[in-house]
C-alpha cells in the first residue's frame, strides 16, 4: 500500500496531495499544470518534498519529519513515462534487463519470460529501441519497468504520444498487468475513457490540491465540469446482458433501460463502466419509435445547467447514476420539461450505439 | 630514404608521441569527470572552476609555461614537495606532459561538456527508477551516450598535445632526448644554417601524426552515432 502526503512548492505553484492506495489502479486524473507529473516524480524520489511523507508497504521512504528522504535507485518504484525512454545504445533485451540486474535476486518475483509473453515483445528482443514503433516501444518500456520488479508502477501519460489504434492495443495489457502481476499501480491521464475503463480509485487534481477522491462513477463526472462541451460525459456502471451474434452487438443492462454497444465485451452479468459523452445523448418525453437508436434509457431531470445557448441536462436515471445529455435551451424548453425527482415526468435519453467505442468501456 | 629523418629526428617523433599519448591519457579521467560536473552538477564556484580550466586556452602559452615553472619548478610550492617524494617535473619529459595535458585539458572538456549536454536527462532519470545507483548510472548511460563527445575530446587534447611549442619550451626547455618534442626540434633547425630540409621533413611527419588522428577519431565517431541513430 501506498501513503503519499506531500508538498512542495516551486514559484507561485503549489502542490499538496494525499491519497493512499491498496490494490488495483489509482488514476491522478486532471488538467495539464494540475501537478500530476509533479506528484510522480515525488513518489518515486526523483523530487523532494518540502513537506510530508511517502510509506510503501509501511517502507518509510520520505518523511520531512524524520529527515528520511531515499533516493530513487533505493525505492523500487518503477515509471513508464509518456515518451519511453528507452536507452538508445543499448539492445531491446538489455533495456528489459537493465533494472532486473539492480533487483536483488529475492525481489525478482516476476519473470522474464512472462513479462515477454504478456506484453508481447519476443520477436523484438534483439532489436535496437530506434528501430521500434511508438506502441512497441512503449510496450519496451512497460516491460524494462516491470522487470526491475517494482513493489508500485507508475505510468506518467503512457498512452498520451500514441494514435488511437495502439492506444487500444496497449490499454489491455495494462488490464493485465494489473491482475497477472499483481503490481499496484498508479496512473496519470487526463482521458476521462482510460482514466474510467482502468480505475478502481480516481484522484482529481485541480492546480496542486485534491478536488476529490473516489470510484471513478462518482468522481468523474463532476471532474469534467470545464468549459469544453465536448469533454462532458458521466459514468455509468452497467452489466452485460445477451450477445447479438447476428449483428455483433453486445446489451448493456441499466435499471433505467438497456443500450448496445458495438462488439463484444465481457462474459453474461459482468460489470462494465460506460462512458457516455453529453453530446451523444438524445432526449424524448415519449418512449422511442421509428428511430435508428435503439438504446433508451429512463429517468427524470433532475437538474439544468445553462451554458449560452446550450444547456446540459443532467437526468437522474431510474435505479441509480446520472447521465448528462447536452441540448439547446430552446430544445428543452420545448419539450416543457419540469424538474423534479418525484413530481416530473418521465424522459428518456437515447444513446447513439454508434457513439460508444470499445475505449469508453471499462471493466468495473 | 634512410635519410628522411635523422637519429635525432626519430627520437623526437617518438618523444613527441610519448608525451602526447600520455599526457592524453592522464587528463583523460579527469577531464570526464570534469566534463560530466560541469553539464550536470550545480555547486558554489562553478563559475571560478570553468574559468580556470578555459584559461590556457586565452593566455599566451608562455605564460602558462612560466606559472607552471613557478608553480612546479625545484623551488616552486608544488615543485619542492613533489621532489622531496622523488618526482622531478621541470626540465623532464613528465613536464612536457603536464604541460601538454593543461594546454589541451580546455579543448578535452569543452567538446566532452557539450556532449553530456546533449543527453536527455530523462534518460538519467529512468536508470534511476530502474535502481541503478550514481555511478552505475554514469557508467552505464551517461558514459556510453556522450562517447562520440568524448572521442572528439580526447582528438583534440591529443592533437593540441603534439603540437605544443610555447608551454612546453618555457616549462621544460628545448633537451635533445628529454624534451625535445618535434615542434621544439623543428623550430631548433629554423635556427640553424642549412636545417631547413630536416625542418620540412618534421613537418611532414608531423601533418601525416595530424590526419591519422582525425581519420581515427572520425571513424570512431561515425561508429558510435551509426549504432546510436540507426543500430
Amino acid at each position: 500500500m501506498i501513503d503519499v502526503d506531500v508538498a512542495r512548492r516551486i514559484g507561485g505553484f503549489n502542490l499538496k496531495v494525499a491519497f493512499r492506495n491498496d490494490d488495483g489502479i489509482t488514476a491522478l486524473f486532471g488538467r495539464s499544470g494540475a501537478g500530476k507529473s509533479l506528484t510522480i516524480g515525488l513518489i518515486a524520489g526523483l523530487e523532494r518534498p518540502d513537506h510530508g511523507h511517502v510509506i510503501l508497504d509501511g517502507r518509510v521512504l520520505a518523511d520531512t519529519d524524520s529527515h528520511i528522504f531515499l533516493p530513487a535507485y533505493r525505492r523500487r518504484i518503477g515509471i513508464v513515462f509518456q515518451d519511453s525512454h528507452l536507452f538508445p545504445h543499448l539492445g531491446v533485451r538489455q533495456n528489459l534487463l537493465f533494472g532486473r540486474w539492480f533487483a536483488s535476486r529475492r525481489a525478482r518475483a516476476i519473470s522474464f519470460d512472462a513479462v515477454v509473453e504478456t506484453l508481447g515483445i519476443g520477436h523484438l528482443l534483439s532489436r535496437t529501441p530506434v528501430k521500434l514503433s511508438g506502441g512497441e516501444r512503449q510496450r519496451v518500456a512497460i516491460g524494462r519497468a516491470l522487470l526491475s520488479c517494482p513493489q508500485l508502477l507508475l505510468m506518467d501519460e503512457p498512452l498520451a504520444s500514441l494514435d488511437i489504434a495502439r492506444r487500444l492495443e496497449i490499454l489491455p495489457l495494462v488490464e493485465r498487468l494489473r491482475d497477472e502481476f499483481k503490481v499496484p499501480i498508479v496512473y496519470v491521464s487526463h482521458d476521462i475513457e482510460e482514466v474510467s475503463r482502468l480505475a478502481s480509485r480516481v484522484v482529481v487534481l485541480e492546480r496542486g490540491q485534491v478536488a476529490a477522491i473516489g470510484d471513478p462513477a462518482d468522481v468523474l463526472p463532476s471532474a469534467l465540469s470545464d468549459d469544453a462541451r465536448i469533454d462532458r460525459a458521466s459514468v455509468l456502471a452497467m452489466r452485460v446482458g445477451k450477445r447479438d451474434e447476428t449483428y455483433g452487438l453486445t446489451e448493456l443492462i441499466h435499471p433505467a433501460g438497456t443500450i448496445w454497444l458495438a462488439g463484444a465485451h465481457g462474459g453474461e452479468g459482468a460489470k462494465l463502466r460506460v462512458v457516455i459523452k453529453a453530446i451523444d445523448v438524445t432526449l424524448s418525453v415519449a418512449p422511442p419509435q421509428g428511430l435508428s437508436i435503439q438504446g433508451a434509457l429512463k429517468g427524470r431531470l433532475a437538474k439544468v445547467e445553462a451554458l449560452g445557448p446550450l444547456a446540459v441536462a443532467h437526468i437522474a436515471l431510474d435505479g441509480d447514476g446520472t447521465l448528462l445529455a447536452m441540448t439547446t435551451r430552446r430544445a428543452l424548453d420545448r419539450l416543457g420539461l419540469d424538474l423534479g425527482l418525484d413530481g416530473g415526468q418521465p424522459i428518456f435519453a437515447l444513446v447513439k450505439t454508434a457513439a460508444l467505442d470499445e475505449r469508453l468501456v471499462g471493466g468495473a | 630514404m634512410h635519410d628522411f629523418l635523422g637519429p635525432d629526428d626519430w627520437t623526437a617523433v617518438f618523444l613527441s608521441l610519448r608525451i602526447a599519448i600520455v599526457a592524453l591519457l592522464g587528463s583523460l579521467p579527469f577531464g570526464i569527470l570534469i566534463a560530466y560536473a560541469l553539464a550536470r552538477w550545480n555547486f558554489p564556484g562553478k563559475t571560478l572552476v570553468t574559468a580556470l580550466i578555459y584559461l590556457p586556452l586565452v593566455l599566451p602559452p608562455v605564460v602558462t609555461g612560466y606559472i607552471l615553472l613557478i608553480a612546479f619548478g625545484r623551488r616552486g610550492v608544488f615543485g619542492q614537495a613533489l621532489a622531496d617524494l622523488g618526482i622531478v617535473l621541470s626540465f623532464r619529459w613528465t613536464g612536457a606532459a603536464l604541460a601538454c595535458a593543461i594546454m589541451g585539458f580546455p579543448l578535452m572538456v569543452r567538446a566532452m561538456r557539450l556532449s553530456f549536454e546533449a543527453i536527455d536527462p530523462n534518460l538519467e532519470k529512468a536508470a534511476s527508477t530502474l535502481g541503478a545507483n550514481p555511478v552505475f548510472r554514469f557508467l552505464l548511460v551517461s558514459l556510453p551516450l556522450a562517447l562520440p563527445g568524448i572521442v572528439v575530446g580526447a582528438t583534440l587534447s591529443f592533437a593540441r598535445a603534439l603540437g605544443e611549442f610555447g608551454a612546453t619550451i618555457t616549462f621544460v626547455s628545448n633537451i635533445p632526448g628529454e624534451t625535445q618534442t618535434i615542434s621544439a626540434l623543428i623550430y631548433t633547425y629554423t635556427q640553424v644554417p642549412g636545417g631547413d630540409e630536416s625542418a620540412l621533413h618534421l613537418t611532414l611527419v608531423s601533418l601525416v601524426i595530424a590526419a591519422v588522428a582525425i581519420v581515427a577519431s572520425e571513424i570512431i565517431q561515425v561508429r558510435g552515432e551509426k549504432r546510436l541513430a540507426r543500430g
